[in-house]
């Protein structure tokens, strides 16, 4: 390849680059500003939460002049994005610390719980939907079509509630609700805040143990929704691969069908499956905040429910900011992705 | 009978109205003739039926207590069992239907119009207001459409129509994309400019021309979306921040059987099957919907 | 004469529709030595589905049924989808029509083509990669080690044939089927693309199934010419004696043909009210 087409090239990916970066900042902003609107539109009155509803006009007014909220709201809200981008998150009324240090404290275990769960969905999610395009009309058909449905349409909760009395309560497969057993807390000095990974590292089994079957049940639902979504979604870009003419000339060839399969169909939408996979992985930290509820998993999500029903603002929208953005990121990252490796997008 | 079918199928229709209840017809049979479909009219069927009779199909009152009679299990009298005061889990998801039935014609109702109103004005105009509210419309899309929703429940305060309220502003921007990608394709027609030759203004275009040509794909969106939205209203309720006690809404009921979920299994479990029936019949419909009007859409969401 | 390379008897390719099944080729009949078969007709009459059961590659719910297929002493009709990929390719192949949509997108055009041979001969990559520069040229394509790295996107429609030309040929075929193979190419290359397919297909001593709606292009390229319309044979003659044929939807299509050394205003349209009836 020559220089100029390198240079070229090279040029383009910063260009690339460049848009992406603007087109994150912005929707970013744009998930700042409705954080802020809400926080503007609580009724409940921010000053009064302070001084208490017993305190004159005056304290009163020196209260709000002193928390910034006499001024314009664009000004307001200029704070409010430097406040965020400093890491200011204000302080949480439930917790009493920092919500940046809650929501630090309390982010690995929902990205444990995500991981796995995104892990068991690509798994089986993946053979599941190329299975069913192949055999298209077959029985596994039909049943990973009616698996796909009810991953759209039956409540993660109440999966959580009967997989706790199913598995835990009624056959004993699995521990309870809870990250870990009290008797293995603080065993493991925590350096990730991943449990599987820290007791990994300390060498300890038993503790890994506990903390992979308190782990099983709930990442294995959320493993069953992106489940749903990625063999659906698979499914659907084999079932357009199938009739494409290439793969046709892969069989005149006398290609095995094997090969045919996953070298010719497959493997060109593994790319757009990137994408899908990114939505579900985001999806899933979204999903986690009804689990964690479920099964008293101490992440961001439960932190968010407990906020809410505290009224506690502050922790509120924090865990909406980190939710949002991992969010964001996630889903931007995978159409990156997809411009980089797909080379009919490179052109 | 078959008067009114030849009449109905004639290849050249006399007048405007019989080509379009032709075509409607037409519809419809294909529509019969897909199985989960026609599984999926009859669920939903079965839910506004449950809705409107509510009174007469439940054995006992939604909140009528009976606390001698607390957590029995499922039997002749109560179907369903009881819950934690004696009342008829039965009676109370029929009496639930009518909450579910409500908020997801009021999301719709809510989101719909304005979603397709924002994508139309978009794909019409083109240039800088189609960047602008586009670009609002895909910011709101990439966001996490549960937890905005939440957010926006914890600042108006929990109840049932402040959740149907949050739930409309983080279902809207998906209508907005498929009114404006429909608009677009016919922006530039004939017949839309003749109609502008005619001397309307834009907004008799839009209203009169523009939108009932996106109404089809948002109807099937919108069908598809229902079991979204059930869910999200299900978990509001379930987090307590939707439709509250006493209320019988199927979300907060398996809240409330949370507790007894591993002694008395009924109380949280039977709402959950109604949840799942009245998403899955959505879901099917939805399906059969877009097979019948919209064939190149198949399997994508 | 000895035993033709390829013998059909009675094929038919029947696909289920609503309305109930429907041939889409019925029964036809003809065989083959290691010559050039034309085989022509309008869109829609069956010529592509008969190439393809010959490779047997209509998929479920289409179905072939056939009294006799015979390739080379070998019952197609009765082989198992085993040993008929180790057929595929290696003594039958296909030239598809449009290089834009039969080339994988995402291999490069190197790989594609070698893996056609590697397929029936594994071999080291060095060797493999010799053998699919010097298919290459002899589809005459300049540069081949740079083209041999080129996504099909990269390359022109002329250039994507012919290198599923030297895809189809690479593993030396014995029968070669070109289903329309220069109808989604502009004029200018076309003929170049044919006679890179009838300059091989003549040095390999191969048989030829050229599958064509253009009775003319037909008519240069091939010895024998097989007429079809809705499914059925309608004509079969030799090339040479086109200008004989009887059959009227024949002679309408000639009379459809332009020629260089003529002065009409109008071409004549074919009026299907003369056979139609049957
Ligand atoms: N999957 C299918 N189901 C039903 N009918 C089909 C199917 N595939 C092809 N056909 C029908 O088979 C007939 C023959 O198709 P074929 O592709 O062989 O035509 P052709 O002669 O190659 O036409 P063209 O010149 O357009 O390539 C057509 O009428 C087509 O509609
Ligand atoms: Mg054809």
């Amino acid at each position: 390849m020559s220089a100029g087409v390198v240079a070229g090239q090279a040029a383009r990916g910063v260009a690339g680059i460049a848009r992406f970066a603007l087109v994150v900042a912005a929707t970013f902003l744009g998930l700042l500003a409705i954080t802020f609107f809400i926080g503007r539109v609580v009724p409940i009155d921010p000053v009064l939460a302070v001084v208490g509803d017993r305190a004159t006009a005056a304290v009163y007014e020196a209260a709000r002049e002193r928390m910034g909220l006499d001024r314009p709201l664009l000004v307001q809200f200029f704070s409010y994005v430097g406040d965020v981008l400093t890491g200011n998150l204000g302080q949480s009324i439930s917790t009493g610390r920092a919500v940046v240090d809650d929501l630090g404290r309390f982010f690995p275990a929902t990205l444990e719980m995500a991981t796995v769960g995104i892990l068991i969905g690509v798994a089986l999610g993946v053979p599941m939907g190329v299975t069913a395009a192949t055999r298209q009309g077959s029985w596994a058909d039909q049943v990973i079509r009616v698996l796909g449905l009810l991953g759209y349409s039956v409540p993660a909760f109440w999966l959580g509630l009967v997989g706790l009395a199913v598995f835990y309560a009624g056959l004993g497969w699995v521990a309870g609700p809870g990250r870990i057993d009290i008797f293995y807390e603080g065993l493991v000095e925590p350096v990730t805040g991943v449990y599987l990974i820290d007791s990994l590292m300390a060498g300890e089994w038993e503790v890994f143990r506990n903390a992979a079957s308190h782990l099983l049940l709930p990442a294995s639902i959320l493993g069953f929704f992106s489940l749903a979504y990625i063999a659906r979604m698979t499914r659907s870009f084999m079932l357009d691969q199938l009739s494409q003419e290439y793969v046709t000339t892969a069989r005149v060839k006398g290609v095995p069908e094997r090969r045919v399969i996953w070298r010719h169909a497959f493997y060109p939408i593994r790319i757009q499956l990137i994408t899908v996979i990114g939505l579900s992985y985001a999806s899933l930290l979204e999903g986690s905040v009804m689990i964690e509820t479920v099964f008293s998993w101490p992440g961001i999500g439960r932190y968010l429910t407990v906020a809410l029903l505290n009224a506690d603002m502050n922790a509120v929208l924090g865990a909406t900011l980190v939710i949002g953005s991992v969010f964001i990121l996630i889903n931007k990252a995978s159409d990156v992705l997809y411009r980089i490796l797909d080379p009919r997008a490179r052109r | 009978m078959s008067a009114v079918r030849d009449w109905l199928l004639d290849d050249s229709p006399a007048s405007r109205l019989q080509a379009s209840l032709g075509r409607s017809w037409r519809s419809f049979s294909a529509l019969m003739r897909n199985p989960l479909a026609v599984a999926g009219a009859l669920i939903i069927l079965a839910l506004i039926v449950m809705a409107v009779f509510a009174p007469w199909i439940a054995p006992y009152s939604a909140i009528g207590q009976d606390l001698a009679n607390r957590l029995a299990p499922p039997s002749a009298l109560h179907w369903m069992g009881t819950d934690e005061l004696g009342r008829d889990i039965f009676s109370r998801v029929v009496f639930g239907s009518r909450i579910t039935l409500m908020i997801v014609t009021m999301v719709a109702v809510i989101s719909a119009p304005i979603g397709l109103l924002v994508g139309a004005i978009s794909g019409y105009f083109g240039g800088w207001t189609d960047r602008v509210l586009m670009g609002l419309t895909d910011i709101f899309l990439s966001m996490p459409k549960l937890i905005l929703a939440l957010a926006f429940v914890a600042a108006l305060g929990p109840g049932i129509e402040n959740a149907i309220i949050a739930i409309a502003i983080t279902a809207w921007p998906v209508y907005a994309r498929i009114a404006r990608a429909e608009t677009i394709t016919f922006r530039d027609s004939e017949f839309i400019a003749a109609v502008q030759l005619q001397g309307a203004s834009s907004a008799r275009v839009i209203l009169r021309h523009v939108l009932p040509l996106c109404a089809s794909s948002t109807i099937i969106r919108v069908t598809l979306d229902m079991a979204g939205i059930i869910l999200t209203a299900a978990g509001l309720g379930f987090l307590g921040l939707g439709a509250q006690p006493p209320l019988p809404e199927w979300g907060a009921m398996i809240s409330s059987g949370r507790n007894f979920i591993l002694d008395q299994w009924w109380v949280a479990t039977m709402p959950g099957f109604a949840i799942i029936a009245v998403s899955l019949g959505f879901c099917f419909l939805g399906d059969g919907l877009r097979d019948v009007l919209d064939p190149k859409q198949r399997d994508g969401r | 004469m000895t035993a033709p390379l390829l013998s059909i008897k009675n094929l038919t390719v029947t696909f289920p529709t609503p309305k109930g099944p429907v041939e889409v080729v019925r029964g036809i009949s003809f065989s083959l030595g290691r010559e050039r078969l034309g085989i022509v007709g309008e869109s829609g009459s069956g010529k592509s589905m008969t190439g393809r059961s010959i490779l047997k590659l209509i998929r479920p719910p289409g179905r072939v049924t056939a009294d006799e297929m015979v390739f080379d002493g070998i019952d197609l009709a009765s082989l198992r989808e085993r040993r008929m990929r180790a057929l595929r390719g290696a003594r039958i192949s296909m030239v598809m029509q449009d290089p834009k949509f039969s080339l994988n997108p995402v291999m490069t055009v190197g790989e594609q083509i070698g893996e056609a041979l590697k397929t029936h001969r594994p071999m080291p990559r060095r060797q493999l990669r010799a053998r699919v520069l010097e298919m290459l040229e002899a589809v005459r394509i300049n540069e081949p080690e740079r083209v041999a790295d080129l996504y099909p996107h990269e390359v022109s429609g002329g250039m994507g044939q012919r290198v599923m030309i030297a895809m189809m040929l690479i593993p030396e075929p014995d029968l070669l089927i070109a289903d329309e193979p220069t109808s989604a190419l502009d004029v200018s290359v076309q003929a170049q693309v044919l006679d890179i397919i009838d300059e091989l297909v003549r040095r390999n001593g191969m048989g030829l199934i050229l599958i064509s709606h253009d009775l003319g292009l037909v008519a240069r390229y091939c010895d024998r010419i097989l007429v079809m319309n809705g499914g059925e044979i309608v004509e079969e003659c030799a090339a040479r004696d086109l200008d004989k044929a009887r059959h009227p939807y024949t002679r309408g299509l000639l009379a459809a043909m332009p020629r260089m050394d003529e002065d009409r205003d109008e071409l004549p349209v074919l009026d299907r009210s003369a056979w139609a009836a049957t």
